[in-house]
């Protein structure tokens, strides 16, 4: 029987680092999942993503979040990344974000991606919606801070999974 | 290539229902586990506590909850985990939800995610995203899940899957 849910990279950091990039993804699949448990330090910005290296504003996002005593709801437009919430709260590796991108390798259509942002340190529970206006196969994706200098937690998981259809 | 999303084992709850949906002894040679629940209560509670290894204790969460006429958020401990639809909800009528677990064998804390909703054809129903966080060193061996002073309705479901990066 094929595999139809495969992992095509893990990155396990060694150090702390300001960034992590999948690079090279296979077309091969229908859908991605990203699957991210990690820390921030020092504490000034939101996690961000960007695909295939552009840094145009090209981007835009939608985010519920819950504090534990209200829910807000956020947007964002014509961004250079998409962006969950604030910072991560603490260096412990205790945030937990989980991304879903589907139908990624197309050329025909903007890539959306839903995504779970979740950080008890922080207090927030989050789904963010992300659209990058870009016809293009996603075939890359970095991860950072917004400030790009904040760092992920030495020992942050970052894995990414492949989803077939046929 | 080893499998990488694999099912563990399952419950089906049958005739007279069940206090608990639980799995133990979950072997520790995966990297992440996904419980995927169906369920119905066959009282009038619409909440689902959640206890791992045993314990309920060290659980710290912010959730979001929306009903059709409003979104909240609130904290949460163990108990009030996610929702499943009461007695009273349209018959024959269950929930579904997603308890995911990264790094279940590590030493760190244990973040979660937990999304479920409720249908009832009727103007109420509820859906909920919780961020969850088990401060504890020790590996995740048993996850149950409980409905206080109640029972889940027969045909309910749970089906445990390890996922692997390795």
């Amino acid at each position: 029987m094929a595999s139809t849910y495969e992992k095509i990279a893990t990155n396990t950091l060694g150090s702390a680092a300001a960034s992590v990039t999948f690079s090279s993804i296979s077309g091969a699949y229908t859908d991605l999942k990203i699957v991210v448990v990690t820390g921030q330090n020092p504490l000034n910005n939101a996690i961000t993503w960007q695909y295939n290296s552009d840094t145009g504003n090209n981007y835009s996002n939608n985010a519920l979040i819950g504090t534990g005593t209200s829910a807000i709801s956020t947007n964002a437009n014509t961004q250079p990344r998409i962006s969950g919430f604030g910072d991560l709260g603490s260096s412990a590796l205790s945030s937990l974000i989980k991304i879903d991108i589907n139908n990624y390798s197309n050329t025909t259509t903007y890539k959306t991606a839903i995504g779970r942002f979740d950080s008890i340190p922080k207090g927030r529970a989050a789904v963010n919606v992300g659209l990058w206006r870009s016809t293009s196969a996603i075939t890359s994706i970095a991860f950072s801070f917004e400030n790009g200098t904040d760092n992920f937690s030495s020992g942050s998981t970052f894995t990414i999974y492949g989803i077939k259809a046929a | 290539m080893a499998t990488t999303y694999k099912l563990i084992s399952s419950v089906t709850v049958g005739s007279g229902g069940a206090a608990y949906m639980e799995f133990t002894s979950i072997p520790q040679t995966y990297t992440d586990l996904n419980l995927v629940f169906s369920g119905r209560n066959t009282s009038s509670g619409d909440w689902f506590s959640l206890s791992f290894n045993g314990s309920s204790s060290n659980f710290t969460g912010r959730i979001i909850f929306a009903n059709g006429a409003g979104v909240y958020s609130y904290t949460r401990n163990a108990d009030e985990q996610g929702v499943i639809p009461n007695s009273s909800t349209t018959a024959n009528t269950f929930g579904n939800g997603s308890l995911y677990i990264p790094n279940y064998t590590g030493s760190s804390n244990k973040s979660y995610s937990i999304d479920s909703i409720t249908e009832n054809n009727a103007t109420t129903a509820y859906m909920t995203i919780l961020a969850g966080l088990w401060s504890s060193s020790a590996a995740i061996t048993s996850i149950r899940m409980t409905i206080s002073a109640n029972t889940f309705a027969q045909y309910s479901t749970a089906y445990l899957y390890g996922i692997s990066n390795a």
